[in-house]
């Protein structure tokens, strides 16, 4: 079975909800949205206090190139804009906090069919576009700027990216399984931007055998081919993910389209399909709700501004032995402060964990084993990396590769001597960039 | 309790970890030990099992000392006070005083590790610090070593030791059968090439040992001794010999390989290898003691700050050039 190169790990998988299907999570009284939800500039809010908006309505317009659209993800009423949300990457954020009228009624000209084979590339693109959709897989890159790269760069291979190769995560496996017509035909869009010959494939982890079935039964005939994965940590990453199945290397600072691949993860696709065949603009998501700290662990398809509090008591709340809260999965999540986050269009999932073991366990001096270097799916040598940042010589980081560690997290996993190495990688990529300044 | 009352632990992500730790890595080591301990205790008597347990003792309670005197957290139940001690004790002759054992602990612990900041920060292997420590105060105490499955105690010259002071006539009864299985004098887990080799393979299937290391150290000390072998057989003795006799196989798969004294990279490590071997090659032929693999080790310990800053240059170059 095929896998990248360097590297990997292999932690406990934990796909406790495999077996569960999607449920629909009825809309809070209450959304609170986001305006940062994508990399790049926050959008502009477009809409006033106590303005009446309905289901689908552009809120907040995208402010630059890489920016987002947002939308109103429910009809009612906008109670107030927030000038500081604690958002689930950690930061603060704008965001337009929407009263609900329970109706649920779409703006005019959404969410209906729409005969969308006969629309212009310019057209699907302006669509998606509009609809506001960015990577779901995490990184929140706008979809149509990925789409569409400059003209010189000839992309050849395009790859849906079904790894979720996070423990605990089954966000994309529930999609795949639930809704694989949907998914093919938003790839049939997605790869209809580039030539005709270009050759796609959908990369699915041995671990999700009945996707990788049904997504090779579906695709049986067509030009689409289904390249089951070795279960290998950080296996959904773009640049492991490119590897595996072109055999083609990203060098630092390449992004893929430099080496004529493009990514896409399943969720993405599934909102590409929405937004062009449906008219409807990136409002919900589906996210996993797992960990042993939940009475029922769920995945969910839920409004976009619902709140981790509205979701702990949908799914019977908490134990009393919680202390972490992680917004993505185990490997490359978020520890949240409180529970008073709403979900954004990057959320895959909502880990309600308990860690005090490893809360205790101290940094140890490094023992140059040397498993750093040997996981590391990069390349890089996290140990010098490491030794560096504590002795606060940022600048000497960059020689080393740090801009080419995607914060994986597979040198701490492994480290034996417990120590921190992603934590000092991150803080020495902070302080080079202030020091820029 | 409500979602809102809740204490909430921000920490950095990964939230999983391996389980892997260096009390795991240390016992295992341990472990990895017990063979030539036991071969230790079949050859040279119950008293190998004394020795062992004053240095293992002796360098715990040195650790907690220090720990203590330094106001640091406890160390000294990591289990690498306990590896120390199991090494020093198969590096001394089974006839050992145990108050130069206690001598041995107090340098392996204090001056070569704890002086230098502890466990990781450590330039040179402590355990053959202790042992050239020991060799240059009580040379005669320190080549004192014991005639296998004697009743008394009684003292041998190691055949190495043999080698160097009575020529090749002198070690031409001694089978290589003997030497493989350790039936010969010498430290006390040094001789048996069986149970060391017994130790490497878990450690090896652990995933603890870099081959690299053993394999150029034990290649090149072959290749060296072989060389002058096929020079002049009458003179000097064949390689298997070497390979088979002194600290070679305990030093190469047990002392060179340890991770915080030996290099991080591909590279720097062969080159490691190749050092102690050569070293080792060159003063059992050449110098003035019978067995060099101590010191060779030492030695190349003191260039791997330098081959590690080589092959990160060579990195960082590489990285430029890209």
């Amino acid at each position: 079975m095929r896998t990248f190169k360097k590297g990997g790990i292999h932690p406990p998988e934990n796909k406790i909800t495999a077996d569960i299907g999607i449920e629909i999570l009825p809309t809070p009284d209450i959304v609170t949205i986001l305006l940062s939800q994508h990399l790049g500039k926050p959008a502009k809010p477009v809409v006033k206090k106590k303005q009446k908006v309905k289901k689908g309505q552009l809120i907040a317009e995208a402010d630059g190139f890489i920016s987002a659209h947002i939308h109103a993800t429910t009809s009612g009423m906008v109670k107030s804009i927030d000038e500081r949300v604690s958002s689930p990457a950690g930061q603060f954020s704008q965001a337009v906090v929407i009263e609900s009228d329970g109706q649920e009624e779409w703006a005019d000209g959404l969410n209906i069919d729409i005969d969308y084979e006969s629309l212009s590339r310019e057209e699907k693109l302006r669509k998606i576009q509009d609809a506001g959709i960015v990577g779901m897989g995490g990184a929140g890159f706008p979809a149509h700027v990925k789409l569409n790269p400059p003209p010189e760069k000839k992309v050849d291979t395009f790859i849906l990216n079904g790894a979720e190769c996070e423990p605990f995560l089954t966000t994309d496996h529930r999609l795949m399984l639930e809704k694989p017509e949907e998914i093919l035909k938003g790839l049939d869009i997605a790869a209809s931007f580039f030539d005709k010959d270009i050759k796609v494939y959908i990369g699915i982890e041995a671990n999700k055998a009945d996707a990788i079935k049904i997504m090779e039964e579906r695709t049986q005939g067509t030009r689409f081919e289904v390249v089951p994965l070795k279960a290998k940590f950080p296996q959904g990453c773009e640049k492991q993910l490119i590897n595996t199945v072109t055999g083609r290397v990203l060098a630092e600072g390449q992004l893929p389209f430099d080496v004529g691949c493009l990514v896409h993860n399943v969720a993405t696709i599934y909102a590409i399909y929405e937004a062009v065949a449906k008219n409807k603009p990136l409002i919900e998501r589906v996210f996993t709700v797992s960990g042993m700290e939940i009475n029922s662990r769920k995945n969910l398809r839920a409004t976009l501004g619902t709140k981790i509090t509205d979701i702990v008591d949908y799914c019977g709340g908490v134990t009393d032995e919680i202390n972490q809260v992680i917004v993505g999965g185990p490997m490359m999540g978020k520890a949240q402060f409180t529970f008073d986050v709403p979900i954004t269009k990057t959320t895959s999932g909502i880990l309600f964990i308990n860690n005090r073991g490893l809360e205790r366990s101290r940094e140890r001096a490094c023992i140059r084993c040397g498993k750093c270097v040997e996981v590391c799916p990069q390349g890089l040598q996290p140990w010098i990396m490491t030794d560096l940042a504590r002795l606060n010589q940022f600048e000497l980081l960059p020689a080393y590769g740090l801009n080419d560690c995607m914060e994986c997290g597979s040198c701490t996993f492994v480290c034996p001597a417990n120590r921190d190495i992603v934590h000092w990688i991150k803080y020495a990529k902070v302080m080079n960039t202030r020091q820029k300044r | 309790m409500t979602t809102q009352t809740r204490q909430l632990t921000v920490s950095h992500a990964p939230f999983v970890r391996s389980g892997d730790s260096i009390e795991k890595v240390m016992y295992t080591v341990a472990l990895a030990l017990l063979p030539a301990i036991a071969a230790a205790i079949y050859y040279f008597g119950l008293r190998s099992l004394w020795v062992t347990l004053t240095s293992v003792i002796s360098c715990i309670v040195f650790e907690f000392l220090i720990n203590k005197i330094r106001k640091k957290d406890l160390t000294c139940f990591d289990g690498s006070a306990i590896v120390t001690g199991l090494l020093l004790s198969l590096n001394v002759p089974a006839g050992l005083p145990f108050w130069m054992v206690i001598f041995g602990s107090f340098a392996a612990i204090v001056i070569a590790k704890e002086l230098f900041g502890g466990l990781g920060y450590n330039i040179f292997n402590p355990v053959l610090v202790a042992r050239v420590f020991l060799l240059i105060s009580f040379p005669a105490e320190m080549t004192a070593w014991v005639v296998p499955h004697s009743v008394d105690m009684v003292t041998a010259a190691s055949p190495l030791g043999l080698l160097k002071t009575e020529g090749l006539s002198a070690i031409a009864n001694i089978s290589y059968w003997k030497l493989f299985m350790g039936e010969i004098g010498g430290s006390m887990g040094e001789t048996s090439a069986l149970a060391i080799l017994i130790g490497a393979l878990l450690l090896y299937a652990k995933g603890y040992i870099k081959l690299k290391i053993p394999l150029t150290f034990i290649a090149t000390t072959f290749l060296f001794t072989g060389l002058f072998y096929l020079i002049d057989p009458s003179k000097y003795a064949s390689p298997v010999f070497h390979l088979l006799s002194g600290g070679l196989m305990l030093g190469a798969f047990f002392m060179a390989t340890d991770w915080v004294t030996s290099p991080m990279l591909a590279r720097g490590q062969i080159i490691f290898g190749f050092g102690c071997g050569l070293l080792t090659g060159i003063i059992r032929l050449f110098g003035g003691y019978p067995e060099g693999v101590a010191f060779s080790i030492l030695i190349m310990n003191a260039l791997v700050p330098l081959l590690d800053k080589w092959d990160l240059n060579s990195i960082a170059k590489g990285r430029r050039a890209h």
